[in-house]
């Protein structure tokens, strides 16, 4: 059975065309085909698609289609990981900056209210190479620093791309002129709601794990209502949390001093503080009962007291599980951050809902873009952390 | 499941069964909860009707989802599609860092308001479970069963079908339960671009500030997947008895 498999790898190895660069390059085919870019005479109404052809000026358009398929065919034909990292990073960037110039192009000078926005070719353009970049780092198997640089050097060039006024005349950048202050002012609630509910979960949570660790009959009580917060929709714990605390709002002279209401931020962080304490409760717990056992009976042979048991072995050990739920948690919060703009609550879910009541797509994208670029960050940024930790972990356990 | 387990939850199911059917019965239980004479039950639609078009677009989503991830699973688990092992390993996980409310905001410009859009969004979200759980199941198989039945003479296909798949099977299932559990969830938000869920009636009393409305769409939400999640793990324990025997 083992020779077959190493049979069929060798044979694999030997194919000379990669079948995920087939892939690759059918979407990208498909990519060019579609419209690449829609051209609307203002921002609500139905669009003009045009072909890459039409979208692009002829010297650019060469250059375009010479750098999509050199890059296709490196993807396609190359088992090499940098040359295929440098095709995709290539072909990537190559489809971002053809988007601003054909927003130049094609954006007529007297008229303010047209919309240059991308089409679909354009999304599958992206997608083509996002799909074989992410294969490449996947294979290339990064270590967790590398992938933060990585992370780093991907983020300064999207800020190079967007501060650079290249794309200034899409229709995305267009909303986000309109609204530049507002912009910002979300952004920081959106962060600010993610970021300050994990951390009261953290608070709360680590030590409700350590209870129900030790407090055996705790434990499945605990569990059963933190599981059943979860089950309750979101926008419906939104919405359930609002008139308690505008009650408390008018009777407590205290609360509505602190800045507390029924609508806004208060429901939102209390919503979010709620559906994150099971993820941070059920790791600590999985982390310290994964401590070994020979490890604690070590400890207290050392003469460790329980305190110091619990400060020094225990709790380090366990670390790198809870860090997976905390991880668990922020992306899971910058997510449902979004619909706290429902009750009020702010974040980049104002500009989505806004734009679904317009049916503005551009400022659709406008909210969900930076909130998929936000969670994704944070993923890659906690996983690596989690990497590093449980790492060290193995190397103090070893030595 | 003990017999009080048994009897509380023919409780919740009866009584769940009972309000959808005739939700004007609890029109005094729902009363306090209204300001200046709003309507306390949700009358705009029928409310059986919201929650069997909900648990359709959610069975429908997840079995979609359960079918095209496991036969994915399968086919990055045997030797010729080895090499998309890291590739969709990797974008399951990259697909889990997508809100739900982004994916919903943007499939409506491609597919419209409506169920569609929604479906989209349970499907992608429906994916990753099984996918993870498929995978694992079919990769920690005991050795010695996988041994003896290659000895036996089972070409790859009986091996797949007779010993591979039931052998993973409850931990197939246990994917399918956290994908459908976290769809009921979903489903709801996807009342913002217009299906017809019981998100319908949160969001109906979230903009006429409503509290009965948002209780009792959220409570008949909960109580489904609540109901779903136990229902399925008793399935899940019904499926693993034989190979533990």
């Amino acid at each position: 059975m083992a020779n077959e498999f190493a049979l069929d790898a060798i044979a694999g190895s030997r194919r000379l065309i990669d079948r995920l660069g087939m892939i690759v390059a059918v979407i990208a085919a498909c990519g060019i085909a579609l419209p690449f870019a829609t051209f609307r005479a203002n921002r609500i109404v139905a669009g003009e698609a045009l072909s890459v052809l039409q979208a692009l000026p002829a010297v650019q358009l060469a250059m375009f289609l010479v750098v999509v398929l050199i890059a296709t065919g490196t993807v396609l034909l190359s088992k090499r990981l940098p040359y295929r990292l440098a095709a995709g990073c290539a072909g990537l960037l190559c489809v971002l900056v053809a988007m601003g110039v054909s927003a130049t192009y094609l954006s007529p000078p007297e008229s303010a209210a047209a919309r240059v926005g991308p089409a679909a070719g354009f999304w599958l353009l992206v997608a083509a190479f996002a799909l074989s970049l992410t294969d490449t780092l996947a294979r290339w198997r990064l270590s967790p620093y590398r992938r933060l640089i990585a992370l780093a050097l991907a983020a300064c060039v999207l800020a190079a791309l967007l501060g650079s006024g290249l794309w200034g005349e899409v229709s995305i950048l267009k909303e986000y002129a309109v609204r530049r202050d507002r912009f910002w002012e979300e952004a920081a609630r959106h962060v600010a709601l993610a970021f300050s509910s994990l951390a009261a979960a953290v608070v709360a949570g680590v030590p409700l794990g350590v209870v129900c660790y030790r407090v055996a009959s705790v434990r499945q009580p605990l569990l059963n209502v933190l599981n059943i917060i979860q089950t309750i929709p979101s926008i419906a714990l939104f919405g359930i949390l609002i008139p308690p605390l505008a009650w408390l709002a008018a009777n407590a002279p205290l609360a509505s001093e602190l800045g507390i209401s029924g609508i806004g931020a208060a429901p939102a962080l209390i919503a979010l503080f709620g559906y994150a304490l099971l993820p941070v409760v059920t790791n600590t717990l999985a982390g310290l009962n994964g401590v070994p056992e020979a490890t604690r009976d070590a400890a207290l042979g050392m003469g460790m007291t329980d305190g110091q048991k619990f400060l020094r072995v225990e709790l380090p050990l366990a670390f790198p599980v809870i860090l997976t739920g905390i991880r668990i948690v922020l992306v899971q919060n910058i997510g449902l951050a979004t619909i706290a703009a429902l009750i009020g609550g702010g974040g980049f879910g104002v500009f989505v809902f806004q734009g679904m009541g317009q049916t503005a797509i551009d400022l659709i994208l406008l909210g969900a873009l930076p909130t998929v670029f936000l969670s994704f960050a944070a993923a890659v940024v906690l996983d690596a952390l989690v990497e590093l930790s449980a790492r060290r972990g193995n190397a103090r356990s070893a030595a | 499941m003990t017999k009080v387990g048994i009897l509380v939850r023919t409780a919740v199911l009866a009584l769940l069964i009972f309000f959808l059917a005739r939700p004007g019965a609890f029109e005094a239980l729902f009363a306090p909860l209204t300001k200046r004479g709003a309507p306390p039950i949700y009358t705009q639609a029928n409310l059986l009707y919201l929650a069997l078009n909900h648990l359709a677009l959610v069975g429908i989503a997840v079995l979609a989802a359960a079918i095209v991830s496991v036969a994915l699973a399968i086919v990055v688990t045997r030797p010729s599609g080895e090499e998309f092992l890291p590739l969709s390993r990797a974008l399951a996980n990259i697909g889990q860092t997508f809100p739900p409310v982004a994916v919903l905001a943007l499939a409506v410009p491609a597919l419209g308001f409506g169920a569609a859009p929604t479906f989209v969004a349970l499907f992608l979200y429906g994916l990753l479970p099984v996918f993870e759980n498929t995978l694992t199941g079919l990769s920690t198989l005991p050795q010695p069963v996988m041994e003896a039945a290659r000895g036996m003479g089972m070409t790859d296909r009986q091996m797949l079908f007779r010993v591979e798949l039931p052998l993973a099977l409850p931990v197939i299932l246990a994917g399918i339960r956290l994908s459908a559990v976290i769809a009921v969830g979903t489903a709801t938000i996807g009342s913002t671009v217009a299906a017809s869920t019981l998100g319908e009636v949160i969001i109906a009393g979230l903009l006429s500030n409503n509290l009965a409305f948002i209780l009792q769409g959220g409570l008949v939400v909960a109580a489904m997947a609540v109901l779903i999640y136990d229902a399925l793990r008793w399935l899940e324990g019904r499926v693993a008895q034989p190979s533990a025997s």
